[in-house]
């Protein structure tokens, strides 16, 4: 019981840092019809920026800077990069997306090379908070949640609370009629388009030095959200939390289960012969672990594409 | 007020607005008609900016031919699109306040006023707008490009698939709009709601203006009517 609560725990912290960076792609995708490749290139960014700034004047300072230079950023792409390329339809704006995350990787690899870099928790919260059961659970894993909780709030309370959030929600279903009420939908799509590439930005300050900085790391965090905005939906926050927590769990617990199917029907009293070792039904749950995720997309768009929350087919 | 002249606009390759001109006065109500794919609704969608087109589009003496919706709604001109597109997720009084623009309140309208027009409205002010009716929505829509407190309002096939009492709701707000001095231009099939309240007509038909007068001066001629309006 306590080993599951530790793997839940680990599960929660990595899927609430799957949910700052999808939701910012969903944010994207639900307004502007863009499904940014580039997306985790930003994430990958932030966690670069936060350990050059991080050298010179810390890790908190770089909590700050680092995602409003990365938001910064994604709003000039979106501004002069993007919004050009939008015209073509949304053909060239995928191509863009994946030149553009080929070209932030090339670029990272160029200023900072290929090995992983010494990004590492601050000495601040580089301990054991607590212990149950002999599991200890770090204060910096706390920190990560206790942040993205904050983040969710945040942008929970400027999009339900607010006159931007309104534009924004109204934008998501009819942005040419928003536009002829006199409403700016060019620059709250640039807007959109900052905060989530800064929110995308922060999940890697923070996620950075939990995991590893290293020019691999968008493509390997990039795959999985955007299962996630699959599964949830596309364009639902509401199902981009959900997908980000089930995953983000699903793919923490998995790892941890050396349970095969030879086991299960073992258990009704079938044995398979050792010989069998390298069959699937000797694979063991923690082996197949890192295919869950994609197996649960596809069986999501076989069974119902628009998602768990979705308002149109992925 | 509005002076349109030798408005042009293509859908890719098709001609669809070939040298509209149109003028319209403070407080008139002028109506385009036409059969379906006439150009009508082509046509005050290029005024309002969002279809390119060609020519010139002068409203209380600037031009406004390039500029974008939102500039052209700060300008004084206000659009209710044909399907009302209605914020679904947002509460009717979340509708009515994005109408206003910089958040500042209408001089001519206020909430509560658009509230006693229409009670229904009020009754459901906190509730999504998604679950309204046909005929609630267009009020909304309505009432929504009012807050913004335009001096020239257009508006696309408002009846359409509305009941007659309601029609008739719909007709004394474009009535109640023209008395408090805004202009209404008037996209519209039903024949008898434009003969009613406009004081000026014009028949679009294949992207031309093919009439320009006024109810009367239509009603004496039938061969406009049976030529480019009847279906």
């Amino acid at each position: 019981m306590d080993t599951a609560f530790f793997f839940l725990f680990n599960g929660i912290v990595y899927g609430l840092l799957l949910f700052m960076l999808s939701s910012g792609l969903t944010l994207i995708f639900s307004m502007m019809g863009v499904l940014n490749f580039a997306h985790a290139s930003f994430y990958m960014l932030g966690a670069y920026f936060a350990y050059q700034i991080s050298t010179h004047i810390g890790f908190w300072p770089a909590l700050i800077f680092a995602p409003l230079i990365v938001g910064c950023l994604g709003a000039v792409i979106e501004r002069y990069g993007l919004r050009t390329v939008h015209r073509h339809g949304h053909v060239a704006e995928l191509l863009f997306t994946f030149g553009l995350a080929l070209l932030i990787e090339e670029i990272v690899i160029l200023i900072w090379g290929r090995n992983p870099m010494p990004y590492s928790v601050p000495s601040e919260l580089d301990f054991a908070l607590f212990e149950i059961a002999g599991n200890s659970y770090s204060a910096y894993k706390i920190f990560m949640m206790l942040v993205s909780i904050s983040m969710l709030l945040f942008l929970y309370g400027i999009i339900a609370r607010t006159r931007i959030g309104m534009i924004i929600q109204a934008a998501l279903t009819h942005p040419e009629t928003v536009d002829t009420l006199g409403h700016n939908v060019s620059r709250v799509f640039m807007l959109v388009f900052g905060v989530g590439t800064g929110l995308a930005g922060l999940a890697g300050v923070i996620g950075g030095n939990a995991f590893v900085t290293e020019p691999g790391m968008a493509r390997a965090l990039g795959t999985i959200v955007f299962v996630v905005i699959i599964v949830g939906g596309l364009g639902s926050l509401t199902g981009a939390f959900v997908a980000s927590l089930l995953l983000g769990v699903i793919q923490t617990t998995a790892v941890a289960v050396d349970v095969s199917l030879a086991d299960l029907v073992a258990t009704v009293g079938i044995t398979t012969s050792a010989a069998d070792a390298n069959d699937l039904m000797h694979k063991t749950l923690s082996q197949v672990a890192p295919i869950l995720p994609y197996l649960f997309m596809v069986l999501m768009l076989i069974s119902r594409p628009r998602g768990l929350f979705g308002t149109r087919d992925a | 007020m509005l002076q349109v002249r030798d408005l042009n606009a293509y859908y890719g390759k098709s001609h669809v607005l070939a040298g509209i001109d149109l003028d319209v006065a403070p407080g008139q109500i002028v109506s385009l008609m036409g059969r379906n794919g006439a150009g009508r609704s082509t046509a005050i969608k290029a005024i309002m900016g969002l279809v390119t087109a060609t020519g010139s589009v002068r409203f209380a003496g600037a031009e406004l031919i390039g500029l974008k919706p939102h500039q052209i709604a700060h300008r004084g001109i206000g659009y209710v699109p044909e399907h009302r597109d209605i914020f679904p997720s947002l509460t009717v009084r979340q509708n009515l306040k994005l109408g206003l623009k910089g958040g500042r309140p209408a001089r001519r309208w206020s909430i509560d006023e658009l509230f006693e027009l229409f009670p229904a409205l009020e009754a459901r002010a906190d509730t999504a707008a998604g679950v309204l009716s046909g005929g609630e929505q267009q009020m909304l829509a309505m009432g929504r490009t009012l807050m913004g407190d335009p001096d020239l309002i257009m508006v696309d096939e408002p009846t359409e698939g509305l009941a007659p009492l309601i029609v008739t709701r719909v007709k004394d707000l474009l009535l109640e709009m023209a008395k408090r001095g805004i202009a209404v231009v008037l996209c519209e099939q039903k024949l008898t709601i434009a003969l009613e309240i406009s004081q000026r007509l014009y028949v679009v038909g294949h992207g031309r203006i093919v009439f320009a007068g006024t109810p009367a001066g239509l009603e004496a001629d039938p061969s406009i009517r049976r030529e480019w309006m009847e279906v």
